[in-house]
């Protein structure tokens, strides 16, 4: 299996994606899967400017991706795989056979409560990932590969207590 | 205080403290950080990341964002903001040489300052040593 990350992250592609992740799991590729992004050529080209050359940047929206998986599985190089909200993923989830999922950065809203430096949740969120774990997927939250990996019980127990 | 103060002429933009940390180490060395306004992206989705730059943008004045990291996420809210406002200018990768040129580069208009800071940024990186064995991984 070549995509190595399936990550939930609001802002996308950016440092703690192409740099973070991207050296120590020697990526060479990303999938961005939005479907706002898939219909903009614009934003295309921002997230292509911001990515090193030696990176390969595909688009998809939600439902093209789940076909396009099965492609990128076969893919020898490592790949990361991108939504910029937790909806997208549950559908990967459903429908694609994604069987891990990372929370990787999902921020402030009005409304929605804060359960760790860098996740808040809406309370339909949590039964959104509620509903991926009920699926089989490995939910965990983390930001960088450094910090601790945190499950998803534990996530949603907690109350924000940084910073 | 000279007549410069409170004349922001540059936005330096990163992640963590960096942009902070640059901007003091400006001030350590020249007495001129307060040409500039720090912003972190720590912490931020990108809806209020763009919308923290438009609005130091707009109360400043600035017209050049200097950036940490070409695919951090200030680089991009600086790409939205150019859509928009293609007389704003940004260069991503700034090192502190090349902000110190640009603080002295007070009789330039800052987008041109700007330009020129970056050669010079790019020309102050160096490497000296690293010969031999002692110590170094093979």
């Amino acid at each position: 299996m070549s995509l190595v990350l399936f990550r939930i992250d609001d802002r996308l592609i950016h440092g703690q994606v192409v740099v973070g992740w991207g050296q120590p799991l020697d990526i060479g590729f990303i999938v961005l899967v939005d479907d706002e992004v898939a219909k903009s050529e614009w934003e295309q080209e921002l997230y292509r400017m911001g990515t090193p050359p030696e990176m390969d940047v595909y688009f998809h929206s939600v439902v093209d991706a789940e076909s396009a998986l099965v492609r990128y599985n076969g893919e020898e190089r490592n790949g990361i795989l991108l939504t910029g909200n937790i909806e997208s993923m549950l559908r990967l989830v459903q429908d694609a056979g994604v069987r891990t999922v990372n929370i990787g950065g999902i921020h402030h809203r009005p409304g929605r409560r804060q359960r760790l430096r860098y996740v808040f949740l809406f309370p339909e969120e949590e039964q959104l990932l509620r509903q991926m774990a009920s699926l089989g997927a490995a939910v965990t939250a983390q930001d960088v590969p450094s910090s601790r990996a945190v499950d998803l019980t534990e996530l949603l127990e907690s109350e924000a207590s940084v910073q | 205080m000279s007549d410069r103060a409170g004349t922001v002429r540059a936005v330096v933009a990163g992640h963590g403290d960096f942009a902070a940390g640059m901007v003091s180490a400006v001030q350590q060395i020249t007495g001129r950080g307060d040409m500039f306004r720090a912003i972190s992206a720590r912490d931020l989705s990108a809806s209020d990341l763009d919308a923290l730059l438009i609005r130091t943008l707009e109360e400043t004045g600035a017209r050049v964002v200097f950036t940490d990291l070409q695919a951090g996420s200030c680089s991009m809210a600086t790409r939205r903001v150019l859509r928009d406002h293609p007389t704003v200018l940004l260069i991503a990768g700034v090192n502190l040489p090349m902000l110190l040129d640009f603080a002295f580069a007070e009789q330039m208009p800052p987008v041109e300052a700007a330009r020129h800071a970056l050669e010079r940024g790019r020309a102050a990186i160096s490497a000296a040593g690293g010969t031999g064995n002692a110590g170094g991984a093979a």
